[in-house]
């Protein structure tokens, strides 16, 4: 074991930024990370073993115990509830025999709880060994675990079709569905890989490019909506021996999808774009910083960008313009949502804990090791491909003044068709549910747990910048679903799991507000717990990054717009209440000292 | 006019608190001036037998009969104060809850190094016995409290600040080194 | 050459050297600003949140944010003291913080703030988390339950070469900071006092040592927390 761990640390370099692509080969190799490799690593790469330790312990597919042969990762999303995980997790621990969270006596098989896989459209979805199956039903589980029992190979267990486009191509050959309902710009079929780079930008300086960019009024599509032609010069502008182009394919919003959608299907257009970026802002090398979830795309993808290496799109003097010189490679995360904030991802790509940066100063300063970089969204590049080849007037003619252009939606949760739609901004709620057969609609949540839940008297309401914000997650929810329990809960828990845990504020205070959601849905709650809720939510704003300032969103937005589902939680006539309950806290030192509690004595 | 009425009691702590208002020193022979004392240790009045205006709670909640005496208080009383550590975030007898209470049994009955005489491990389970928690609780997470004052044990100068305050309505004096959590 | 320029604290004319960071610059002209995870000479990650202050209505973390000609700051308005309040008390109830058995009392950083803001109890409930204590190396116990993540250690408790000797462990509500055992095992006791002392709570002891400065005496006893900054 020794030597293989000696020379997957070689293969990076011995290079401890590079950690990440360690720990990552080890995990995959081994089936977790052991005391042994801990130790090479960190006197490999000269760091303490704890070092080393606090990067593994930070993401979720990384671990220091053996995880099985196969390791079964079950989607934990809202979405996947609904959709029947319950019997699929039963299923799974009946077939198995352990519980989640276990690996069975023999090492086999590990049963474990993941967040969001950015299958939503497709639930119940697990991963198993970077495979990814959708749609489970308990048949399907007996069926999977049987045949692990009987030695079958990964491939052997998935029977199914494959999905459609190109999840089925030789090097994907997935069970996974893109479901493209809607095509716009970016999603449409009219755009013939690298016209950009050999026919437009030879005729254009990168202050042009910029230009272009900046006319378009095009905004960040990840969610927070900075104007890209901004970021891109203040990048160009910094000064560094070197500047990063980094594409940032974390979507970790539950309920989010597009991005793989996009990559599946048109990943040329994200890579012409990162390279128009490096032409840009002046950088030569572009990573790809995609989530460990869609670990199954590395091949397909790493193909793509050979080919596009093989026809000069891609190395040297691209589109015959003498120095313009760009490539890619691809750094996998290893399951943590809060990477997919600019400065954690940054962090990440160093091999280190993905906790944010304080800003300033700024990634386009100083980002990846301290250069200037420029971090955008999947959706953003490829969108930048179209406005040079359009031009930034004809871009704006689509959407709204504050909010040009396209935007893809991931929609999801209780609907006729569930899948990506690329409509113009500016769209309404309203016309979304009706596009895609969503009836008895109860709410809608927009831009996922950390954004807003709407309800029906609010769904006149249009996306946008100015209105309704969104990275393009939707979940919608029918009359059905129990919003607090089965909705509210499951974010709130959610964001404790994945808060980094650097501030105070966003490492405590979600926990502090889920306990009290969990105190009133148990029928203790009291008038003053939403007060306090309100109240006591507002020091998550002191957090540093835009994950612990929206930590609370779940409480606090159906608070504001579901208040009445607390409201009928509450008891009458009870001013005081803190849960205690002294039948239920005297119960285990009663049965431990062997007596029957009672109450009448004192 | 008749004066107003005050009570006291220690929970789960050590009396160390109501060293503390003995600690006011001479001044409490203008606080017998001031005010009545109903149920309290201090006159060894056992049950309330008039409404009380005051309670004082030193100690937090580790059994069923410190949550029944809490309990009593605050139905007798119009004004509940928390004094001390222990009766505020359960203090010493607090350090026990990140330990499951089995756990902390068997360790004091069966498997503690000073169970010496025990030997055949009786778990005290009779009937008049109060039950333990599982943990032990700040009062405020069993009753509403109105007012806190912290400290192990509270200085007498903070507890006689509150008490003026509270008799005369005047806003209550909190010099810094009266407020004190050791 | 020094490049002095103005900037306001609550409507105070300062002056700084531009690009000092807020809470230095701010003690420099006699104005504190409570901090609690920043320690001079180590590069600041503001975690604690302590420090924050309103700049054109926006908080930041007046530790990492370097001061700028013209710069106005909300410090000590009773928004931001109520925030810094509110996270003194969710520390206080997300630990086991029990004041009376510490040998850290009287000079802890963060009792110290409770008495400055007057926490007579946190507003939140006690979650009184299950912690250990590990007292496996030669010379220093650290003890989780009083441990704040402020990552002081981690940053300036390192070895010759640079390593260091506490490191983070998992994330979110289940993090803690944790001692490396194979250099905790060659710590020399200068290092050990040096972690104690930079320990801003209880967390970090070394061994046989404890409650050394009587009641009365200790740093907090009877000056506040930054008294020797304001003038």
């Amino acid at each position: 074991m020794k030597n293989i761990v000696k020379q997957i640390i070689e293969n990076y370099g011995t290079d401890k930024n590079r950690l990440m692509d360690i720990l990552i080969d080890i995990q995959e190799q081994f089936g977790y990370i052991s005391r042994e490799a801990i130790e090479l690593m960190a006197h490999m790469l000269g760091l303490s073993q704890v070092d080393v330790e606090q990067t593994i312990t930070f993401y979720h597919f990384f671990s220091l115990k053996p995880r099985g042969k196969y390791a079964i990762y079950l989607n934990d999303s809202v979405v996947a509830y609904m959709f029947g995980r319950q019997a699929i997790k039963e299923a799974f621990e009946k077939e198995a025999g352990v519980k989640f969270g276990q690996v069975t006596d023999d090492g086999l098989i590990g049963l474990f709880n993941t967040a969001c896989i950015g299958m939503n459209d497709q639930e119940p979805a697990a991963i198993i060994n970077n495979k990814v199956f959708t749609k489970l039903t308990p048949y399907r589980v007996r069926e999977i675990i049987r045949h692990m029992r009987e030695g079958k190979e990964l491939d052997e267990l998935s029977n199914e079709s494959h999905g459609d486009g190109k999840n089925q191509h030789h090097l994907l050959k997935t069970m996974v569905w893109s479901n493209i309902r809607r095509k716009g710009m970016i999603l449409s079929d009219d755009y013939t890989t690298g016209k950009v780079l050999n026919s437009v930008l030879p005729t254009m300086s990168p202050e042009a490019v910029i230009a272009e960019i900046k006319h378009s009024h095009i905004r960040g599509r990840g969610g927070a909506g900075f104007p890209t032609g901004f970021k891109w010069e203040f990048c160009r502008r910094a000064k560094g021996p070197k500047h990063y182009v980094i594409c940032n394919a974390d979507e970790g919003e539950p309920g989010t999808f597009k991005d793989r959608v996009i990559l599946t299907e048109k990943p040329e257009l994200v890579f012409e774009g990162m390279a128009i970026a490096g032409y840009a802002i002046g950088g030569d090398e572009g990573i790809l910083y995609l989530r460990y979830e869609y670990r199954y795309m590395k091949e397909y993808l790493e193909d793509v960008l050979q080919k596009m290496r093989n026809q000069h799109l891609l190395g040297e003097n691209i589109g015959g313009i003498e120095g313009f010189n760009f490539d890619i490679r691809i750094q996998f995360g290893a399951g943590a949502y809060v990477c997919g904030e600019e400065s954690a991802l940054l962090e990440s790509l160093e091999g280190k804990r993905g906790e944010p940066r304080d800003k300033p100063p700024f990634p386009v300063e100083k980002g990846y090791l301290n250069l200037p970089t420029i971090i955008n969204n999947v959706e953003t590049f490829a969108t930048a491909v179209r406005i040079i080849e359009n031009g930034g007037e004809w871009f704006t003619q689509f959407g709204t003044e504050d909010s040009t252009g396209t935007k893809i939606l991931s929609i999801s949760g209780d609907c006729m068709f569930p899948g990506v739609y690329e409509v113009n901004w500016g769209f309404n709620v309203e016309d979304m549910l009706n596009m895609v057969g969503a009836y008895d609609v109860q709410a809608v949540q927009v831009g996922g747990p950390s954004g807003t839940l709407i309800g029906p008297d609010e769904f006149y309401r249009t996306l946008g910048y100015s209105d309704l914000s969104t990275g393009g997650s939707m979940i919608i929810f029918g009359k059905q679903r129990n919003l607090l329990k089965d909705v509210v809960l499951n974010f709130m828990e959610f964001f404790i799991d994945e808060s980094c845990g650097s501030c105070s504020t966003c490492r405590n205070m979600p926990q502090v507000m889920r306990n009290k959601l969990v105190k009133i849905l148990n029928g203790n709650g009291v008038k003053s717990d939403l007060a306090e809720l309100k109240e006591w939510s507002k020091i998550l704003i002191a957090s540093r990054c835009g994950l612990g300032q929206t930590a609370g969103n779940p409480i606090v937005s159906s608070l504001k717009n579901f208040r009445h589902l607390y409201e009928v939680l509450l008891q009458k006539d009870v001013e005081f209440d803190q849960g205690f309950n002294l039948e239920a806290s005297v119960q285990d030192s009663c049965k431990f000292v062997g007596r029957v509690p009672n109450f009448n004595h004192h | 006019m008749s004066k107003p009425v005050l009570a006291t009691t220690s929970l789960a702590g050590c009396f160390g608190c109501h060293m503390s208002i003995l600690d006011i020193d001479e001044r409490i022979l203008q606080l017998i001036e001031l005010v009545e004392f109903n149920k309290s240790p201090v006159d060894d009045i056992k049950t309330f037998t008039k409404p009380v205006d005051i309670g004082i709670i030193e100690g937090g909640c580790c059994n069923s009969e410190n949550v029944e005496v809490l309990r009593s208080f605050r139905k007798n009383c119009k004004i509940l104060i928390s004094l001390g550590e222990c009766a505020i975030m359960g203090g010493l007898p607090a350090m026990r809850n990140g330990i499951p209470v089995e756990e902390c049994l068997h360790e004091a009955y069966i498997g503690g190094p000073t169970v010496q005489l025990n030997k055949s491990h009786i778990l005290p389970n009779d009937d008049e016995l109060p039950m333990l928690l599982d943990k032990v609780y700040p009062c405020h997470e069993i009753v509403k409290i109105d007012y806190f004052l912290p400290g192990c044990p509270p200085s007498a100068d903070l507890i006689w600040n509150a008490l003026v305050a509270l008799l005369t309505g005047d806003p209550m004096k909190l010099p810094y080194e009266v407020v004190k959590f050791d | 050459m020094s490049n002095l320029i103005k900037f306001k604290i609550d409507g105070n004319e300062c002056m700084a050297e531009a690009g000092t960071y807020i809470v230095e610059a701010a003690h420099q002209n006699g104005i504190y600003i409570p901090t609690l995870c920043n320690m001079p000479g180590v590069k600041p990650k503001g975690s604690c949140r302590i420090c924050t202050v309103k700049i054109n209505g926006r908080l930041m973390t007046s530790c990492t944010t370097p001061v700028t000609d013209g710069m106005e700051i909300e410090s000590n308005s009773n928004d931001i003291n109520e925030l810094r309040k509110s996270i003194i008390e969710l520390l206080f109830v997300s630990g086991n913080h029990f004041c009376p058995a510490c040998e850290k009392s009287g000079n802890c950083e963060l009792q110290a703030l409770g008495y400055l803001y007057q926490m007579m109890v946190p507003r939140f409930p006690y979650d009184f988390p299950k912690r250990e204590v590990d007292a496996s190396s030669p010379f220093i116990i650290k003890d989780q339950d009083r441990c704040i993540m402020c990552k002081r250690c981690i940053k300036s408790i390192k070895d010759k070469e640079g390593r260091s000797y506490f490191a983070f462990h998992n994330r979110g509500n289940h993090l803690e900071v944790v001692l490396d055992k194979e250099l905790a095992a060659n710590m020399t006791k200068e290092t050990a006092e040096l972690a104690m002392k930079n320990c801003p709570v209880g967390s970090i002891i070394v061994k046989e040592k404890g409650f050394v400065v009587p009641i009365g005496q200790r740093k907090f006893d009877k000056k506040p927390i930054g008294s020797d900054v304001t003038v």
